[in-house]
């Protein structure tokens, strides 16, 4: 099913927030590729810069406030240097993005159909009447059931889940080549949220999109991904396959991740806590290994200086090389009653 | 029996035509019922809308009950729990989801924290402020913090100084409302870890709301399903998960991410399996309305809710 044609590729990025005129990189040289009929998993928890990588990949940000350096190469054309209208013209079109919030991705005062109706405007040559039996079929798709009377009605007579099934729906309208899409299922219920899901695995099955799903939910991933990378602090510091990954976590971090998730199969175990906070933008550690601080169990000789990914088994990219010397501190007897922040 | 709610029911009055008159009711909880053991945790899990918050702020006093009584240690306490001093006041307290909105932002942490004292306990002031500095040693935050303001704090120490405030007065039961669902995983963890410890030292009976199984199954000895404000299903937990009788608790069991991909193919196949027997028996397992039935025993302890008609079968 999976071929190696490259969508997307992301070499070195920087993405800087202007904080009293200096700039600080919220998404630090970040390297990676999307591939066709591929979902690409993008985990961490909040403040790590995965969204902050969304929005940059769909020049979402604001230019006077963020600094973008490196390539966005998408068709030979790099994303990043793109001007606004220039960005107009691949945005829906070949690239669309699908939100956390359905309730205010949409218009409140536009009616369904018109919504999704929109890009079809701008993107394409199509008439009037084969816009409206496009917007049926879309609706149709995204597995809707009544379309001509979801596509009269606002966005606040549907629920959480039907809406967002018409993001989805305006997302794939012009079947772009690449959907990127931010959380999208963790402001729904569970039974919704795998509604979502396997729509979303139906939709990519048919139409053979990348897909850069963005979330801090491994269940999802676990679910969905076809391949996962792991960031902390603005940095990628794990990428495999995701059988790979859950099989055979590598990172501290990544282990430490998956350590904290109350499992569904195992009871009574401890929990483990990741000692320490996450570092705010402008106390980054730029230097050295970003996790050190968090795992100050381990000896400052098993980081490197300047930690770099590393192939560790085909497809399978580390960061540091603190893995190999990584054991949890409850292994060694330590303290589980770990509060300090 | 240290607590029980008894066919408890919240109905929210819907107005409108002339004279704005009450003209429907919303039954947010519809007749339920409950046994608390000291000591243990309980589960509520449901959807978005099931009614699980509203039976958690009912039993507190948040929120009028319509009918039913809430039974602790032996007194019917249903009205008494509205009157400020009483001891049912002092022995329940409650977790909120988001403990940034749940704390006064103009208070210092020393007064947040001094509220439930000055409320129930008559301390001296060197005695509450030798309480407020335990407080905060048990939910391991330096002492330095109780001059901080809560907007000072991340969101997993602001959860852990809601926790400090619910702790208090010593009180038996707690119920907490999503109290980890706004965290990050590891923080969450953490969180988690430290309601298991305090359950652990001071023998604290939880009720605990959450959409999260994962979450409850870590937590709760006792767990029960909640739908359209009635229970679906209730039991131990081993009993839910391993023996789920209804098709909503299936359906919401097939629904929640396993953290593995191995086999996932089959689990959504699964899941759309359940789900078109849950879209094809819909009308089977609930009432001509709509309405949950009445629980019926599976085991001793393992409750579902069914249909006169199928209670005969068992």
């Amino acid at each position: 099913m999976k071929t190696t044609d490259e969508l997307l590729r992301i070499k070195n990025l920087h993405t800087g927030f202007r904080i009293k005129d200096t700039y600080f990189d919220a998404v630090d040289n970040v390297s990676l590729s999307l591939r066709k009929n591929e979902i690409l998993a993008i985990v961490g928890e909040s403040g790590c810069g995965k969204s902050t990588l969304a929005t940059s990949i769909i020049g979402l940000l604001d230019r006077n406030k963020t600094r973008i350096q490196g390539e966005i190469l998408y068709k030979n054309k790099n994303l990043a240097e793109m001007t606004e209208e220039e960005l107009n013209d691949v945005r829906g079109l070949d690239i669309s993005m699908i939100f956390q919030d359905p309730l205010s991705a949409l218009n409140p005062l536009m009616r369904i159909g018109d919504q999704i109706e929109e890009s079809l405007i701008y993107h394409t040559k199509l008439t009037k009447e084969q816009r409206k039996e496009r917007v049926l079929e879309l609706l149709n798709q995204v597995g809707i059931n009544n379309p001509e009377r979801v596509a009269r009605q606002f966005p606040h007579q549907l629920s959480g889940g039907m809406r967002q099934r018409v993001i989805i729906a305006i997302a794939i309208s012009c079947k772009p080549q690449i959907i990127i899409a931010d959380e999208p299922t963790t402001a729904l219920d569970v039974t919704i949220q795998a509604q979502i899901l396997d729509l979303l695995i139906d939709l990519q099955n048919e139409t053979g999109a990348g897909i850069i799903l963005i979330t801090h939910d491994l269940g999802v991933v676990a679910e969905i991904a076809d391949r996962v990378a792991v960031m902390y602090a603005g940095e990628i510091i794990e990428v495999a396959p995701v059988e790979e990954l859950f099989s055979n976590p590598k990172h501290p971090y990544t282990r430490s991740l998956f350590n904290s998730i109350p499992q569904m199969s195992q009871e009574n175990t401890r929990l483990n806590v990741i000692e320490g906070i996450v570092p705010s933008l402008t106390n980054l550690p730029r230097e050295g290994c970003r996790f050190s601080s968090r795992i100050s169990w381990i000896p400052e000789e098993a980081h490197e200086d300047n930690p770099t990914l590393h192939e560790i088994s085909p497809g399978h990219f580390v960061r540091c090389t603190c893995w190999k010397h990584f054991h949890f501190k409850s292994d060694i007897g330590g303290s589980h009653h770990v509060y300090a922040d | 029996m240290f607590m029980q709610i008894d066919n408890l029911k919240v109905h929210y009055p819907v107005r409108g035509g002339f004279f704005n008159r009450v003209i429907d009711h919303v039954h947010a909880v519809d007749g339920i019922s409950m046994e608390f053991e000291k000591g243990k945790a309980y589960g509520l899990v449901g959807e978005s809308g099931c009614g699980k918050s509203t039976t958690g702020k009912s039993i507190i006093g948040l929120e009028k009950i319509t009918s039913g009584k809430i039974i602790y240690e032996g007194e019917d306490v249903t009205n008494k729990r509205r009157d400020r001093k009483s001891a049912y006041n002092r022995d329940i307290q409650m977790i909120f989801q988001d403990s940034h909105s749940a704390m006064n932002p103009r208070k210092r942490v020393q007064d947040i924290l001094a509220e439930p004292i000055r409320n129930f306990l008559s301390l001296s002031p060197q005695e509450e402020r030798k309480r407020i500095n335990e407080l905060l040693a048990i939910v391991g935050m330096p002492e330095d913090a109780k001059l901080k303001y809560p907007h000072e704090f991340s969101g997993g120490q602001k959860q852990r100084l809601g926790i400090a405030r619910a702790i208090a007065t010593n009180p038996k039961v707690i119920i907490a409302d999503e109290p980890v669902s706004a965290l990050d995983l590891s923080v969450q963890a953490q969180v988690l870890n430290f309601m298991k410890d305090i359950q652990n030292e001071y023998g604290l009976t939880y009720l605990f709301i959450s959409h999260d199984l994962g979450v409850v199954k870590h937590m709760c000895e006792h767990i029960s399903i909640m739908y359209k404000g009635r229970f679906v299903e209730t039991g131990n937990t081993k009993e839910i998960f391993e023996n789920p009788q209804h098709i909503y608790t299936k359906r919401l069991l097939s629904a929640i991410p396993e953290v593995s991909p191995i086999g996932r193919i089959e689990r959504k196949r699964e899941r759309v399996n359940v789900e078109t027997h849950y879209q094809k028996e819909h009308n089977l397992s609930f009432d001509e309305k709509g309405r949950v039935f009445d629980l019926v025993p599976v085991t001793e302890t393992h409750f579902v809710a069914a249909s006169p008609t199928i209670k005969e079968v068992i």
